[in-house]
């Protein structure tokens, strides 16, 4: 496939691993704040090929995994109403709540239903004016703005039965918080389609308040080799700044019509992750212009804390300080297939991708 | 969750357009991207084109590795 065959190569790849291993002196630390980068390094190899003075964490990029168990029981929640009709990407129907899931609902007769895009939704809604139907935001800048854009048209074809529940967050201050809060790392592997969409400026302060470097990287395997490169060559020089690699999709400005449509919809608001705990304007709230498509203004409802399962470490492995092979669980009594915590259970999460391709 | 992928675009009816992927025809929202024009590729992200794939920077990009490979001693 163009544009993906050609950054497989594997000469290419080997040859950026050789001037690694020729240029790298001094002990790094970088980290990957995106689960798609934590994937493809793992289902690649890439740690393989890396010197060994050269570590890779990492972060809190599987927006699954940060918004844990309370997002799944509201949506199962919402299932349970009668008259509605859950819509959401594949991601999220087999992740566990703290009681059930929604595969396990619809199963037992909730009407829920994948979309490819919300879009679909869109159109599940016309189909059934009689029926509400809740659409499940989740994801970070790259996802929002398909959401803010279903709102829009929404608004605009009046479908006045479709929802929205968001759990829409920004990356920007879970990466400063983390550093704030102490992570030890010199740089971060910035995540390629988040900032297609923000633009690369969101990063400036990482650069000179903290001194990281932040290279944007792309998602195949020569794309990671070539941002670790940029970011060791920095590193090696004491020139820590916000570059690319990733320049064939990433505008400097990012996409603009998605910003304004973001802009349009949402307003930042102060959000719970999970490990993390509050993190200020760092969460999407439909804005009250928009009130009339919030699930949680239309039909509030709540569900129960639950505290985090016993003995998982997920909290720190999502902000870099411990690993999946630090847990006294991973691959005994916390599996892909029975999970007890939020890293195991999505697929992009740490966990998973580590038991899927262990060696 | 935010993977994307290139798709080629086929043939444009605003606001979406028809993309391949593969030889798999996909319908795509263009409600995020209001310059495309028949033969770009697109990143394709849950059903909407998020942005283009520049072809020249893709050149560059691979040129710049080329150039690492053609200089290491082997």
């Amino acid at each position: 496939m163009r544009y993906i065959d050609e950054y497989r190569n594997k000469d290419l790849i080997l040859a950026v691993a050789d001037e690694l291993k020729r240029i790298s002196r001094k002990e790094i630390s970088l980290m990957e704040v995106c689960g798609g980068h934590t994937m493809a390094i793992h289902r690649f190899g890439l740690l393989s090929l890396l010197p060994s003075n050269i570590h890779l964490l990492s972060g809190p990029g599987c927006p699954v995994c940060v918004s844990g168990q309370r997002f799944i029981d509201l949506a199962i929640a919402y299932g349970k109403l009668p008259g509605f009709i859950i819509t959401t990407y594949g991601d999220l129907i087999r992740v566990p709540g703290s009681v059930t899931s929604l595969e396990k609902e619809k199963a037992n007769g909730a009407d829920v239903r994948i979309v490819y895009s919300t879009l679909d939704a869109i159109e599940i809604a016309k189909q059934n004016p009689e029926k509400k139907v809740l659409f499940l935001g989740i994801g970070f800048e790259t996802t929002a703005p398909a959401t803010a854009a279903s709102i829009l048209q929404a608004q605009k074809e009046q479908v006045n039965n479709y929802f929205v529940l968001s759990a829409h967050k920004v990356m920007p201050p879970v990466m400063k918080a983390l550093v704030e809060d102490g992570v030890k790392i010199d740089g971060f592997i910035a995540p390629g389609h988040v900032t297609a969409i923000t633009g690369t400026s969101i990063y400036e302060g990482l650069a000179t308040n903290y001194g990281l470097g932040v290279v944007v990287s792309g998602f195949e395997p020569s794309d990671l080799m070539q941002a670790i490169l940029l970011l060791v060559e920095q590193f090696e020089a004491g020139q820590p700044k916000v570059d690319s690699q990733y320049k064939r999709v990433v505008r400097n400005e990012g996409n603009l019509i998605a910003q304004r449509i973001l802009e349009q919809v949402f307003e930042l608001k102060d959000e719970s992750w999970r490990g993390l705990g509050v993190i200020p304007l760092s969460g999407l709230k439909i804005k009250p212009d928009f009130s009339a498509f919030d699930v949680e203004v239309q039909f509030p409802i709540d569900v129960p804390f639950v505290p985090e399962p016993k003995g998982c470490i997920c909290g720190l492995i999502l902000r870099g300080l411990k690993t999946p092979l630090d847990c006294k669980l991973f691959g005994k009594k916390c599996t892909p297939s029975d999970p007890v915590g939020a890293c195991m259970v999505s697929g992009e999460g740490t966990c998973a991708t580590f038991y899927k391709y262990r060696s | 969750m935010c993977l994307a992928i290139p798709a080629k675009v086929i043939s444009v009816e605003w606001p979406s357009a028809m993309v391949t992927i593969e030889n798999v025809e996909y319908k795509a929202s263009l409600l995020l991207l209001d310059d495309v024009v028949v033969g770009d590729y697109v990143m394709l992200h849950a059903g909407f084109a998020i942005e283009k794939v520049d072809p020249e920077e893709a050149a560059e990009t691979l040129q710049l590795l080329n150039e690492i490979e053609q200089n290491s001693p082997k």
